[in-house]
């Protein structure tokens, strides 16, 4: 019987109040749920609405620097729109989408779990969400953030004690999410896993959130830190970082990133992992390199703490110690190479299957590798010294950013859209939406590389009219990116509710989570999850090489 | 669809479902995410610290108007928060017995202790001639300590919440001890975290 086997399995805590007993139905996604599939699919769609909204304050961005003059907002209001716009982005959409959303509906199901370790904790991590967006978003009613993402003092400290406050909160609130998160995704990983399967048997996206939770556990504290000396500074009066005062705005600055560099690989690393898991499945080859990608997540983690700095090189920081961080950036090139190469030989020579999660995919392998490259550019204190705060700037980070995490949630959605809601999503619109967004994100971002070298910098409303042309193609390219989404959401939308049946496996997938119905039962599996241990084993046939023992010269050297 | 779901049969490794291990009840992990939790918050302390060192290294804020601070009292404290940690620890060996009532005793002693903490930590507070804005050492010494006291308050409330459990007949029991154990992990914390704060704010 279910239930025996139920109590065996780790993870098989008493039934929940919500979920196992009643039937899932659309208003138990509005309820306190602890089943981590609710949970997941509230965290995607809570985040993507966020998207939206940042969205559309990046298309108000985009509007005013169409022409060089001050034209449709004004100054201070576009100072509030791009701070808010990048605030939403990072931590109400990437980071909840790709940690929350992904991490708490397949690792679970991915590990041959019953739920996440702490279901009641995690329904309350997803729960500080919305109001502290709404707090964030609301702010625009009063007056909103106006410092950027970074809020440096002591620019944070005069630009308005309201908003600045709200940003704060908002955070704090972001942040205990986060780290509730984290608890959950690391106690589920190293626990709650199938009796049997070892680390070294399980899909790479769990490894990646592993390196993801570590960052959360240990960044996001320093963070609330900052934000508590802050806002000491802001309303008691203190002089933490007001130099007025005798304080000290650099330790803000490490302290900021220290979290905030970490942030960027809690961002992109849950997406590296899926698209470690997506490639193979629709390559139809084991994926190259499984070691070598998942121990590259760790080092990244590792290493990703120990960087911080890069963002200071102008901050006054000595040269010693510019060169230490400068040196130890570019070493995080080399786990991240690992990765793109082992995503490139995993799809080269397969039989590739050009559906939308897969186009979003190799768009990812091919956006992330251009901010890549950016990235280790400006990693060079020289370099960064000329462009540092500049369009260039912004044009590495949407290209790690969007072309990155974005492409990546894009591929995921597409990937594990039938497994999520039985329903198969429309081809036709996705490609649809990949060609737009691909399109509209190009014509958007890679003209800023030339607009930052020519030294245009950011965070400005207004800006010489030597680069009207360039920036009105960035905005046209933006206009294109905003439409892009209406596809997506319609596809999404519609098929959710009238879209093709699903089957169990419509891929044809190894890994675990294909091995149930679509969308799973409560309990994930009727009796004992199968044993999985080698989640990649496609088109092996007995007698061919196994991929892991190819070398590089057999590579060259096959036939595609 | 170009993958053979032969293909994928094959290959798909499922061995058959191995026994199963058969224990009553799947493992507690509840302490195991409290040291999760626990890091996060070691990490909090350690960025305020860090950010203390830094403030010392670089201010130019001249000697004589540096806090003065007394070490008599806030050595006494000192004593009293390490000699808790080695009471509460007392309740560890007596819930191994199933003894109750040693757990209470040895609960309620280090829930004593920590009240007085708080109130030295209180009384310090109101005989010191600097303010919390006065410079950047005071507010980094007022911020840093009343940080930890609210600690140390969390610390107390787990504490007389277990005492307030424990009168429940079978609460506790050998078997069923997260909530003495999960105090008792975090009063050590707490207890470090001064340890460190001391050195930091007191002798350096
Ligand atoms: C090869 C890997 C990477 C290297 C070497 C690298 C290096 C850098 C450096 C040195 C800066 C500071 C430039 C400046 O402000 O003057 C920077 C900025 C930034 N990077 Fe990267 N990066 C890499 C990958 C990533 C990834 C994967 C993400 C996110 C997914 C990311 C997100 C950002 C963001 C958001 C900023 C701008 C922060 C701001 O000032 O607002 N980077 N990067
Ligand atoms: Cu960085």
């Amino acid at each position: 019987m279910t239930q025996t086997v139920q109590e065996n399995l780790p993870g098989s805590s008493p039934p929940p109040a919500h979920g196992h007993h009643k039937p899932t139905t659309w208003k138990t996604y509005f309820t306190f749920c602890e089943d981590h599939k609710v949970i997941g699919i509230q965290y995607l769609v809570t985040s993507f609405i966020f998207y939206l909204i940042g969205g559309a304050l990046a298309v108000g961005v985009r509007a005013e620097l169409a022409t060089p003059q001050v034209d449709v907002v004004s100054r201070e209001l576009y100072n509030q729109l791009f701070t808010v716009h990048a605030t939403v982005m990072i931590f109400l959409w990437i980071v909840p989408a790709g940690t929350g959303a992904f991490g708490n509906y397949l690792l679970p199901l991915m590990i041959g779990a019953r739920d996440m370790a702490f279901p009641k904790l995690n329904a309350v991590a997803f729960w500080m969400i919305p109001p502290a967006g709404i707090l964030l978003i609301g702010s625009f009613l009063v007056e909103a953030p106006a410092s950027g993402w970074t809020s440096y003092p002591p620019l944070s400290l005069v630009s308005g004690q309201f908003g600045e406050m709200c940003w704060i909160l908002s955070l704090l609130i972001l942040g205990t999410s986060s780290i509730l998160g984290a608890i959950n995704f690391s106690t589920t990983i190293l626990k709650m896993r199938r009796p049997g399967l070892q680390l070294t048997q399980m899909p790479l996206f769990c490894w990646a959130m592993l390196a993801a939770s570590a960052l959360m556990l240990i960044s996001t504290p320093v963070l609330a830190g900052a934000m508590i000396l802050l806002s000491f500074d802001l309303i008691v009066g203190t002089n933490f970082f007001n130099p007025a005062g005798g304080g000290e705005p650099v330790v803000y600055q490490h302290m900021f990133w220290f979290y905030s560099h970490p942030a960027v690989y809690i961002m992109i690393l849950p997406v590296f992992g899926m698209i470690s898991d997506i490639l193979p499945v629709h390559a139809r080859k084991p994926i190259f390199g499984y070691k070598a990608i998942a121990y590259s997540s760790l080092a990244i983690s590792f290493l990703g703490l120990i960087v911080w700095a890069h963002h200071m090189f102008t901050s006054g920081t000595p040269p010693w110690l510019r060169m230490f961080f400068m040196v130890a950036t570019m070493i995080i090139a080399v786990p991240t190479g690992i990765k793109v190469f082992s995503w490139v030989a995993t799809i080269w020579g397969g039989k590739l299957r050009l559906n939308s999660a897969m186009l979003f995919s190799m768009g990812f392998v091919s956006m992330f590798v251009v901010g890549g490259l950016s990235g280790v550019m400006v990693a060079s204190v020289p370099f960064d010294i000329h462009v540092h705060d500049t369009y260039f700037i912004v044009a590495h980070l949407h290209y790690v950013l969007f072309g990155g995490s974005v492409f990546g949630l894009y591929a995921g959605i597409y990937h594990w859209y039938p497994k999520m809601t039985g329903r198969m999503m429309s081809e036709l619109w996705g490609k649809i939406h990949f060609v737009l967004t691909f399109i509209g994100f190009n014509l958007c971002f890679m003209p800023m590389h030339w607009l930052g070298l020519q030294g245009m910098p950011r965070r400005v409303a207004e800006y010489d009219p030597q680069f009207a042309t360039v920036n009105l193609i960035c905005s046209i390219g933006s206009f294109i990116l905003a439409i892009s989404t209406i596809p997506f959401v319609v596809n999404a939308v519609w098929c959710w509710v009238k879209g093709e049946k699903a089957p169990s496996n419509p891929w044809n997938a190894i890994s675990l989570e294909w091995q149930t119905e679509s969308p799973p039962i409560p309990t994930n599996w009727e009796g004992d999850p199968p044993l999985i241990t080698d989640p990649y084993a496609y088109g092996l046939k007995p007698g061919r090489k196994a991929i892991g023992a190819i070398r590089g010269s057999d590579l060259w050297a096959a036939k595609p | 669809m170009q993958g053979s779901t032969a293909d994928t049969e094959t290959m798909m490794n499922v061995a058959g479902t191995t026994a199963v291990d058969h224990h009553a009840d799947h493992p507690d992990f509840r302490i195991f995410g409290l040291i999760m939790f626990l890091i996060a918050e070691s990490m909090i302390f350690l960025g305020l610290f860090a950010a203390y060192l830094t403030f010392r290294a670089v201010s130019t804020l001249p000697e004589d108007q540096m806090p003065e601070l007394e070490l008599l009292l806030p050595g006494i404290n000192t004593m009293i928060l390490i000699s808790s940690s080695f009471i509460i620890h007392q309740a560890e060996d007596s819930i191994k017995e199933n003894d109750i009532k040693g757990v209470q005793k040895w609960f309620g002693i280090s829930a004593l202790l920590g009240i007085i903490f708080l109130g030295g930590q209180v009384f310090e507070y109101s005989n010191l001639d600097f303010g919390l804005t006065d410079n950047i050492f005071a507010s980094t010494f007022y911020l840093l300590t009343g940080f930890h006291g609210l600690h140390v308050l969390v610390g107390v409330l787990t504490i007389l919440a277990v005492l307030w459990r424990s009168r429940e007949e079978g609460h506790y029991s050998e078997e069923s001890k997260f909530g003495i154990e999960a105090a008792e992990l975090y009063w050590h914390f707490v207890d470090v975290v001064w340890i460190i704060l001391f050195i930091l704010l007191y002798l350096l």
